[in-house]
């Protein structure tokens, strides 16, 4: 029987198998950042073990950084001393850290493949759910608890049962104005939030093999969401010329032996995965949701279907919507344009093409917050900055920011916020904040609009 | 059987009570929300364990929450089905940990949440949605019922119901749990072999 993409990358790591037990798993690269690590490493200290790999290790600073002055000492006392102990524990350790200031910083799941520290046939982790956006390179990427944060810096390894394979084919092809984050946004409210829950995913298909490396990021970025480990999808000529020329990614004969080896990833005609499902692009509408999980979506035009149970009433009475009511026309306060799932510049590329001779709605606060310092440049030299600022957008320098309001970016409690994050949960956006996620051209037109609208029906 | 020094809590048979929180789909933000994320340390989340629900804008106790209401206490919390989705944050398996929950029981747990939980010696113990349904209605007619778990023998036994539920756990966890191991030190014993692979993947 052939093997998946995900079978041969699994395999090809497994240093040992425990009988009755989990496998060691090698990691090729562990990401690390403030929040998840200064327990970490006082395990460490605690028990004097040394960091094992440092040189495989990456650090940044991103989701209590403020998007404000970075060049100011941080003013919260508690995330300036959570950022301190970052840059502490690296120098300590001997590791590579892109902190505040540093022209690498950004949300470590944009700066890892925009520095080509991302590469297909990889393993890697990081203390945060959304690793899985690397998954896009045909690497197994997945997100670790801190305790395991400890266990990769003590052995390069984990102990992990290997997950069961699921393959999600999206076939056809997408509407005008269909993004990426319309596409897994729908998969996701099709399947349930713990449809994936012990799978990887594979996304496969024509829809998947004609995006651009942004937007399957964007995609593998919200498996999560669906309760997967991860999600992959195989490496390809896309992958190929968008990893050439990155920073830290092979280069000359080196590069070639390494795609010669990545052509040998994709899934075999033969592979069989433990579930399979299958979609048809065309049946896809820029979506947004309009609860307190990412599988609570819907198109803009569809309505809030009649489901019962005390959780739906529960959610829907947070978010203030009634049953059988549709999003489109509602008036919006707050748009938020960031996150690690929608912060590259397709996405601001995308939106301000939108944008570009409009003005935002004079109530609308819409909030733009480049995934990096790399992004951020890259918006400036476009002339991107021109038009976002021209239309009357806030830009934000890069981090986390709005999408889980660990720093001083949140929305009031109450507001609707449309958002290109990846988590509509009760008060990720701030206490009492109501998030609607949405693709990046859905955020950008609701901004000008002032309410939710269809662009693809203007 | 792997050899390891002793360095979490052994998981000891508990007798206690129950506190039901019958939510589905109860996300780790909701655990513990982002903003108490800046300590650099495991301890006192517990105080803010579901802190949006326990408590208003005024820091004031909402008193419809469970954890507000005296009627209910013990070391299991009983929670609806997806528990412990989102967020990849073990500091959800702290603040349970940290308020004295040692057991938690859902039809259905999120990955890297159980993952956490295990590795910070909190046992979750999945159950049918029937036998979940079942324990939400015992709770309902008699909040102060006794649950026994009995780790070793992997059973759940409810008073009042005649329910006795045989539940699953890896071997190899169970073995931590009850003897309070977790994977480092195994993990660190194993450099050698981990050498090996390193050199054979880069010859």
């Amino acid at each position: 029987m052939g093997k998946t993409l995900f079978d041969k990358v699994w395999d090809s790591h497994v240093v040992d198998r425990i009988k009755d037990g989990p496998d060691i798993l090698y990691i090729d690269k562990h990401l690390i950042h403030e929040v998840t690590s200064p327990q970490a490493f006082s395990e460490l200290k605690n028990r004097n073990i040394p960091v094992f790999r440092p040189n495989q290790i990456v650090a940044t600073a991103d989701h209590n950084v403020p998007t404000l002055n970075q060049h100011l000492p941080i003013q919260d006392a508690l995330s300036r001393k959570q950022v301190a102990q970052l840059n502490e524990n690296c120098v300590e350790h001997g590791i590579e850290l892109y902190g505040l200031g540093h022209p690498y910083q950004g949300i470590v799941h944009v700066i890892g493949p925009e520095l080509g520290i991302t590469q297909p046939g990889m393993t890697m982790v990081c203390g945060d759910s959304h690793t899985s956006t690397h998954g896009a390179f045909g690497s197994i990427a997945f997100g670790i608890g801190t305790s395991q944060v400890a266990q990769v810096f003590a052995s390069q390894c984990l102990l992990v049962d290997k997950p069961k394979s699921m393959r999600i084919t999206v076939n056809g092809q997408l509407s005008p104005g269909v993004h990426p984050k319309d596409v897994v946004l729908y998969i996701i409210a099709q399947l349930g939030t713990d449809a994936g829950t012990g799978h990887f995913v594979e996304f496969a298909g024509s829809v998947f093999e004609q995006m651009s490396m942004e937007g399957r990021m964007t995609v593998c970025n919200m498996s999560i969401e669906m309760g997967a480990r991860g999600g992959m999808i195989a490496p390809d000529e896309t992958t190929y010329s968008y990893v050439k020329g990155k920073e830290f990614a092979p280069k000359g004969v080196e590069l070639d032996q390494k795609i010669a080896y990545w052509k040998t990833l994709p899934s075999d005609n033969d592979a069989q995965f433990d579930q399979e499902y299958h979609f048809e692009a065309s049946n896809i509408r820029p979506m947004v949701t309009y609860g307190t999980n990412p599988g609570m979506g819907i198109g803009i035009g569809e309505t809030i279907p009649n489901e019962s149970g005390a959780s739906f009433e529960k959610s829907l009475s947070y978010m203030g919507f009634k049953k059988g009511d549709s999003l489109e026309n509602l008036p919006i306060n707050y748009v938020f344009i960031g996150s690690c799932t929608n912060s590259r510049i397709e996405d601001f590329r995308a939106a301000s093409e939108y944008i570009k001779g409009k003005q935002k709605a004079p109530n609308v606060h819409a909030l733009i917050v480049p995934g990096s310092q790399q992004v951020a440049k890259q918006i400036e030299e476009e002339g991107l900055k021109d038009v976002f600022e021209a239309a009357g957008f806030e830009i934000r320098q890069a981090g986390c920011s709005a999408c889980l309001a660990m720093n001083e970016d949140k929305i009031p409690a109450g507001e609707y916020c449309v958002s290109t994050s990846n988590r509509n949960f009760e008060g990720r956006q701030g206490p009492g904040a109501r998030t609607i996620l949405a693709s990046p051209i859905t955020a950008a037109a609701a901004a000008v609009e002032g309410k939710i609208v269809d662009c693809t029906q203007i | 059987m792997i050899a390891h020094k002793f360095d979490m809590e052994k998981f000891e048979k508990l007798n206690t009570q129950a506190v039901p929180l019958n939510i589905e789909n109860v996300d780790t933000d909701q655990i513990i929300p982002a903003r108490f994320l800046k300590a650099t340390d495991r301890n006192g989340f517990g105080d803010n364990l579901f802190r949006d629900w326990r408590y208003d804008s005024n820091n004031q106790p909402i008193e419809e929450f469970v954890l507000n209401n005296p009627n209910f206490s013990g070391k299991i919390l009983v929670a609806g089905n997806n528990f412990g989705c989102g967020s990849s944050r073990e500091h959800a398996a702290w603040a349970l940990t940290d308020y004295g929950f040692k057991v938690v029981i859902s039809s259905f747990f999120a990955d890297i949440f159980k993952g956490n939980a295990l590795n910070n010696g909190l046992l979750p113990i999945q159950v049918s949605p029937e036998v979940l349904a079942n324990i939400f209605k015992v709770l309902d007619d008699k909040p102060d019922a006794s649950f026994i778990v009995d780790l070793k023998a992997q059973k759940l036994l409810v008073e009042n119901i005649e329910l006795e539920v045989d539940f699953e756990i890896n071997n190899y966890k169970k073995t931590c749990l009850l003897n309070g191991y977790d994977d480092i030190d195994y993990l660190v014993s194993q450099k050698e072999k981990i050498s090996q692979f390193e050199n054979l993947k880069n010859a």
